[in-house]
C-alpha cells in the first residue's frame, strides 16, 4: 500500500514536471513559428490579388486544373480531370503557407513542426503519467482536462498534417493558444492527483468525455480556421471590389488559403465531428439515466451541451439554405463554438450543477 | 467560376435548363421559393403559411429559437431541478421574481412558450419529412437521368479518343459502373449512373429519428413514475403504492403500471479515502440486496452500486443515499423492553454527522405505572473527535458515539399533523433532568446504556450499527424507443454527411471524322475533391478498355476544344454548396 503510494506520488510528479516541459517546447515552436511568419513577409506573392484584379474582361479564367493535350503527338496521355468551381465561387488560388515561400521561412516552419511533434510528445506523456499516477482516466477535474485537451488539439492538428493536408499556417494560432490553456491549467485550475468519487465511475464517463474532448478539439480546428476565412474573405471581397488593403493585411492573408478553402475546410471538419457531438451527448444521456435515474433533465451542462448541437446544426442547415452560406454561416459556427466554451468553462464556473463535482 | 459576384439569376436559370434535368433532383431538399404573397383566401393563405413553415428557411429559424430558448433556463433556477433555488430567488428579486414567474422561467422546458418553438419545430419537420420520403422513392424508382448536351460544363470532366466501337465503348462503361455499384442505363449515346442514395436515405432516417426520440421522451414524461424508499440493512421492500415514502408520477401513469418486485437489503458497504487532501471522500458504495420478480419469483442475490442500477422490467432501482442506523432498545422500569429498532438517523454532513428522533410510541408505562410516550432526541458521529466536537470527523465507523436527550409526555403523533420522523415536537414533551437539575443527555458508546431518572426505565446503544440506503425506484417508459432514434440518429447522420451522392455520365459517339470520342463527366450534390478523383479512377479503368487514338493533327483546330479549357460558367448542381 505505502509503496503503492510512492510510486503514485512519483508519478503525480514526473507528470507535472513533463507538463512544464511541454510548457517550455511549446514556447520554443511558437518561437519557431513567428520566425516563419516573420521570413514569409519577405515573399511578394500576391496571387490572390493577381486572380482578382487582373484585367476584368475574363482573365484568370484557368481551372484549377489544367490540361494540357498531348495534341499532334502519338504518345498518348492518360485522360485527366477537368476540375471547375462551382458557379459563383470566386477562383482564387490558395496561399503558401507561413513561409511564403521563403525558404528560410520554411525551415523555421520545419523547425516549429518539429517541436510541436516533440512537446506534443512531452505532453503526452505528462497525461499518461497522470493517468498512471491516479489510475484512471485522466479527466476527473478541470486541470486534467485542460492538459488532455490542449493534448488532444495539438494530436488533432498533427494528425491532419500526417494526412499532407495543407493545414501548416494553423500552428502559429494553435500553439498560442495550447500555451494559454495549459498556463490557466497549471495556475488556475490546478488540482492535486487523486481518485474519483463513485458518482465519476463508469465505463460511459470513459467514452462520454474522451469524446467530448475530441469533438471540442476538432471544433476548436474549425473555429479557428473560420474566423481565418471570415478574414481572408473580406480581404478578397476588398480586392474584387477594388480596394487596396493594409500592407500587414496582404503580408498576412496571401500566405493563407483562399477563403473558398478555408471556408470548405471549416465545414468538412465541422461535419466530420458533429456525429460524433451527437453520440456524446447520447453517451451523456446513458450515463446521467446511469447514474442519476433519469436520462435528461436539463441539467445546465445537459442544457449547453444541447445548446451546442443545435447551434451546430443550424450551421449545417444554413449551408443547405440559399441566402446563408458564406459569411453568415461562418458566424453561425462560431456562436456554436462559443457555446461550446461556454459549456466546458463558463457552466463549471458560473452555474453549477450536477457536474460540478468536476473540480473547477 | 472566375466570377467574384454571383451570376445573375436569369442567365443562371438559362444555365441551369442547359443542363436539364440533369442536375435535378440530386436531393430532396425543398425548394427555397420567393416569398410571393397569397392573393387567395382562406385556403391560400394556410396553404402559403404551411410552405414557409416547412421551408429550410423557417427551420434554421425555428432551430435558432430553440438553442436561444433553452438559455434562460440554464442561467435561471429551475423548479423541476431545485425548488429551494427558485424559492430563494423569488425572496430576493420581488420584481424580477413574479416577471419571471408570468413567464414560465422557473419552469422554460415546460412553459408554453419553449413548447410552442419544438412543437412547431416538429410540425416543420414532419411536414418537410413526409413530401421529400416520397420524392426520395420516386428517384429510387426511376433511372437517373440522361446526359446533359454539353458535359463540359459539369465540374468534373474528362475526354479522349479512342478506336473502339462507341456501343463497345458504351457497353463497357455500364458494366464498369454497374459493377462499382452505381445505379446504370443507357439514354441515347450516353451511359447514366447515379450512385451514394444512401446519403438521402441516412438524412431522411435522421429527421425521421429525431420524431421518434421526441416522442419516445414525451411518452416517457407522461408515463413516468418515480418514489424513494428507504432501507436498513436487514429490511425490505415491495413495489406497491404504499410502501414508498415519498412518489411522484406523470400525469397519464396509473398504479397498474408499477412492475411487480420486491427485494431485501442484506449489506450496505461504504469506503472512503483515508489519507491525502480527499481523506473522507467516499471511493464505493454498495448495497447488497436479494430480490425476486412478480409474486412467486426466485430470490436472487446481486449488488446495487451508485452507477449500476438494478434493472426489472420498466424499472431502475438506484442507490441515492445512505447513512447510520444505530439499534436502539428502550426498557421500562421493570425492565421490561418497550421498544427495539434499528433507528435511521439523517446524514447532514459529508462526515456523515447525522441527527435524528427516537419515539416510544406505546407500551411504555413510567415508575407511576402511567400509560407515556418517550422521545430522544439523537446525534450521532460516526468517528467522534473527543472533548466537546458535535461533527464527525470521517465518515466510517471508527470510533461512534450516539449523543442522546430523553423527553417524556405526549409526542403529539396523534394530533393528525404529519411529522417528521427525524425531529421530535417538543411542544407537550418534558424533558428527563439529570441529578443536577440538567436535561438529560449523554454520550454513548455502542454497547452502553442510559439510565432515565427515578426509575423510569433505561435507554441502550446496541453494539451492532447498522446502515441504511436509500433507494429510487424509477420507471421511464420510452427509454428504449429513446435509445433506438438516438442510435438511429447518428448512423443517419454519419450517412447523410459522409456519403456523397453523385452521377457520372458517358458518352461515348462518333466524331466528325469517325473516330469514337469519349467523353465522361460527374456531377456531386456539393462540391468535393472526390468526385473528380471518382472519375479519374473510373476513366482510367475505361481508357484500358478503349485505349486512346491519336489526335487528328489536320482537326486538332476543329475539334472541340472546349474539352481543355471549359467554359467559364460552371454549372452548379441544384442547391450545391460552394464549398
Ligand atoms: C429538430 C430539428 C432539426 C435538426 C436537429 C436537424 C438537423 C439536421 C442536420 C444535422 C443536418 C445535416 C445533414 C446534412 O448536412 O446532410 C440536416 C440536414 C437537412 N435538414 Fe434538418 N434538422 C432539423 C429539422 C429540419 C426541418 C424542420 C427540415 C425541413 C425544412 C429539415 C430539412 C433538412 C434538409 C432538407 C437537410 C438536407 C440538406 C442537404 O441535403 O444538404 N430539417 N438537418
Amino acid at each position: 500500500m505505502t509503496l503503492a503510494a510512492a510510486t503514485n506520488e512519483n508519478l503525480a510528479h514526473l507528470s507535472n514536471t513533463l507538463i512544464y516541459a511541454a510548457m517550455a517546447v511549446y514556447t520554443l515552436a511558437f518561437f519557431a513559428y513567428i520566425t516563419e511568419w516573420i521570413f514569409g513577409s519577405r515573399s511578394k506573392i500576391g496571387r490572390t490579388a493577381a486572380a482578382l484584379t487582373g484585367d476584368a474582361a475574363g482573365k484568370a479564367q484557368a481551372p484549377a486544373v489544367t490540361v494540357k493535350n498531348a495534341g499532334g503527338t502519338a504518345v498518348m496521355e492518360r485522360p485527366k480531370v477537368v476540375v471547375r468551381a462551382a458557379a459563383g465561387a470566386r477562383d482564387v488560388p490558395d496561399g503558401p503557407g507561413a513561409h511564403g515561400g521563403d525558404e528560410q521561412g520554411d525551415l523555421y516552419g520545419r523547425i516549429a513542426v518539429s517541436l510541436t511533434v516533440l512537446a506534443f510528445l512531452i505532453e503526452l506523456g505528462g497525461v499518461l503519467a497522470r493517468a498512471l499516477s491516479v489510475q484512471r482516466a485522466p479527466w476527473g477535474n478541470m486541470y486534467e482536462f485542460n492538459i488532455t485537451f490542449s493534448t488532444v488539439a495539438v494530436g488533432v492538428y498533427l494528425a491532419l498534417l500526417a494526412l499532407r493536408k495543407n493545414v501548416r499556417w494553423l500552428g502559429l494560432f494553435l500553439i498560442t493558444t495550447v500555451l494559454l490553456d495549459l498556463g490557466i491549467a497549471v495556475t488556475v485550475l490546478y488540482t492535486a492527483s487523486d481518485q474519483l468519487v463513485p458518482a465519476l465511475h463508469s465505463y460511459w464517463l470513459y467514452i462520454h468525455v474522451s469524446t467530448a474532448i475530441l469533438c471540442g478539439a476538432v471544433f476548436y480546428v474549425g473555429a479557428v480556421t473560420t474566423i481565418l476565412y471570415l478574414f481572408k474573405d473580406s480581404y478578397e471581397n476588398k480586392l474584387a471590389n477594388g480596394g487596396t488593403p493594409g500592407t500587414f493585411a496582404t503580408s498576412f492573408l496571401e500566405r493563407l488559403p483562399s477563403s473558398a478553402s478555408l471556408d470548405k475546410f471549416s465545414y468538412r471538419v465541422n461535419a466530420a465531428v458533429f456525429p460524433l457531438w451527437t453520440f456524446t451527448i447520447i453517451a451523456g444521456a446513458i450515463w446521467a439515466g446511469d447514474a442519476w435515474g433519469r436520462y435528461w433533465g436539463w441539467d445546465p451542462k445537459e442544457t449547453w451541451a444541447f445548446i451546442t448541437w443545435v447551434a451546430y446544426a443550424c450551421y449545417l442547415h444554413a449551408r443547405a439554405t440559399a441566402g446563408w452560406k458564406g459569411r453568415k454561416a461562418a458566424y453561425l459556427a462560431l456562436t456554436a463554438f462559443a457555446c461550446w466554451l461556454f459549456n466546458y468553462y463558463g457552466v463549471n464556473i458560473f452555474v453549477g450543477g450536477m457536474h460540478s463535482y468536476a473540480g473547477v | 467560376m472566375s466570377k467574384t459576384t454571383p451570376p445573375d439569376t436569369a442567365s443562371q436559370r438559362a444555365e441551369d435548363q442547359d443542363l436539364g434535368a440533369a442536375g435535378s433532383q440530386l436531393s430532396t431538399a425543398p425548394q427555397e421559393d420567393a416569398p410571393n404573397l397569397p392573393t387567395l383566401g382562406v385556403i391560400g393563405w394556410a396553404r402559403w403559411f404551411w410552405r414557409q413553415l416547412t421551408s429550410m428557411r423557417v427551420a434554421l429559424l425555428l432551430l435558432l429559437l430553440l438553442s436561444l430558448g433553452a438559455i434562460p433556463g440554464s442561467l435561471i433556477p429551475q423548479s423541476g431541478t431545485d425548488a429551494t433555488k427558485v424559492a430563494d430567488f423569488q425572496q430576493n428579486h420581488t420584481i424580477l421574481g413574479p416577471v419571471y414567474d408570468k413567464l414560465g422561467l422557473f419552469h422554460v422546458y415546460s412553459s408554453v412558450w419553449f413548447s410552442a418553438i419544438y412543437i412547431l419545430l416538429f410540425v416543420s419537420l414532419i411536414g418537410c419529412i413526409v413530401p421529400r420520403s416520397w420524392q426520395f422513392v420516386g428517384q429510387l424508382r426511376g433511372r437517373p437521368p440522361g446526359a446533359p448536351r454539353r458535359l463540359t460544363r459539369l465540374p468534373a470532366y474528362t475526354t479522349w479518343r479512342t478506336g473502339a466501337e462507341p456501343e463497345q465503348v458504351r457497353e463497357a462503361a455500364l458494366t464498369l459502373l454497374k459493377k462499382r455499384r452505381f445505379r446504370a442505363h443507357v439514354a441515347g449515346d450516353a451511359v447514366a449512373a447515379e450512385k451514394g442514395y444512401l446519403r438521402e436515405f441516412g438524412n431522411l432516417a435522421f429527421h425521421i429519428a429525431l420524431v421518434v426520440m421526441l416522442v419516445a421522451f414525451a411518452w416517457g414524461q407522461l408515463f413516468k413514475s418515480e418514489g424513494n424508499k428507504l432501507i436498513v440493512e436487514g429490511g425490505g421492500f415491495s413495489n406497491v403504492l404504499t410502501q414508498y415514502d415519498d412518489f411522484k408520477s406523470g400525469n397519464l401513469f396509473t398504479q397498474d403500471d408499477l412492475d411487480p418486485f420486491s427485494f431485501n437489503l442484506d449489506k450496505f458497504t461504504g469506503t472512503y479515502e483515508t489519507s491525502g487532501p480527499n481523506r473522507g471522500t467516499p471511493r464505493t458504495y454498495q448495497a447488497a440486496v436479494n430480490y425476486s420478480v412478480g409474486a412467486y419469483g426466485k430470490a436472487k442475490k446481486t449488488t446495487i452500486k451508485v452507477n449500476e442500477p438494478l434493472v426489472i422490467g420498466d424499472s431502475k432501482v438506484y442507490l441515492t443515499a445512505h447513512g447510520y442506523a444505530p439499534v436502539i432498545t428502550v426498557r421500562d422500569g421493570k425492565g421490561n423492553v418497550v421498544f427495539s429498532d434499528a433507528v435511521p438517523l439523517l446524514p447532514l454532513d459529508s462526515n456523515v454527522t447525522s441527527t435524528g428522533a427516537i419515539k416510544v410510541m406505546d407500551g411504555y408505562r413510567n415508575a407511576k405505572g402511567q400509560k407515556e410516550q418517550l422521545g430522544f432526541q439523537a446525534a450521532f458521529l460516526p468517528t467522534y473527535g473527543g472533548g466537546t466536537s458535535v461533527v464527525s470527523q470521517f465518515p466510517a465507523l471508527t470510533n461512534p458515539v450516539l449523543n442522546l436527550e430523553a423527553y417524556h409526555g405526549d409526542l403529539g403523533v396523534d394530533a393528525g399533523i404529519p411529522q417528521s420522523v427525524y425531529q421530535l415536537d417538543k411542544t407537550n414533551l418534558k424533558g428527563f433532568k439529570d441529578s443536577k437539575g440538567q436535561q438529560l443527555r449523554k454520550n454513548l458508546r455502542p454497547g452502553q446504556t442510559m439510565q432515565l431518572p427515578n426509575g423510569a426505565g433505561s435507554v441502550t446503544f446496541e453494539k451492532g450499527i447498522k446502515e441504511w440506503a436509500n433507494f429510487q425506484v424509477t420507471r421511464q417508459p420510452g427509454a428504449g424507443w429513446a435509445l433506438g432514434g438516438a442510435v438511429t440518429a447518428i448512423f443517419g447522420l454519419a450517412g447523410s454527411l459522409f456519403i456523397q451522392r453523385r452521377r457520372v455520365w458517358v458518352r461515348a459517339a462518333k466524331g466528325d471524322d469517325g473516330v469514337t470520342v469519349v467523353e465522361m463527366a460527374g456531377l456531386g450534390r456539393s462540391e468535393s475533391a472526390k468526385v473528380p478523383e471518382e472519375l479519374g479512377t473510373l476513366a482510367g479503368i475505361l481508357y484500358d478498355q478503349a485505349p486512346g487514338a491519336p489526335d487528328p493533327q489536320d482537326l486538332s483546330e476543329d475539334t472541340p476544344d472546349d474539352t481543355a479549357t471549359p467554359d467559364s460558367d460552371a454549372v452548379p448542381a441544384e442547391g450545391a454548396e460552394t464549398t
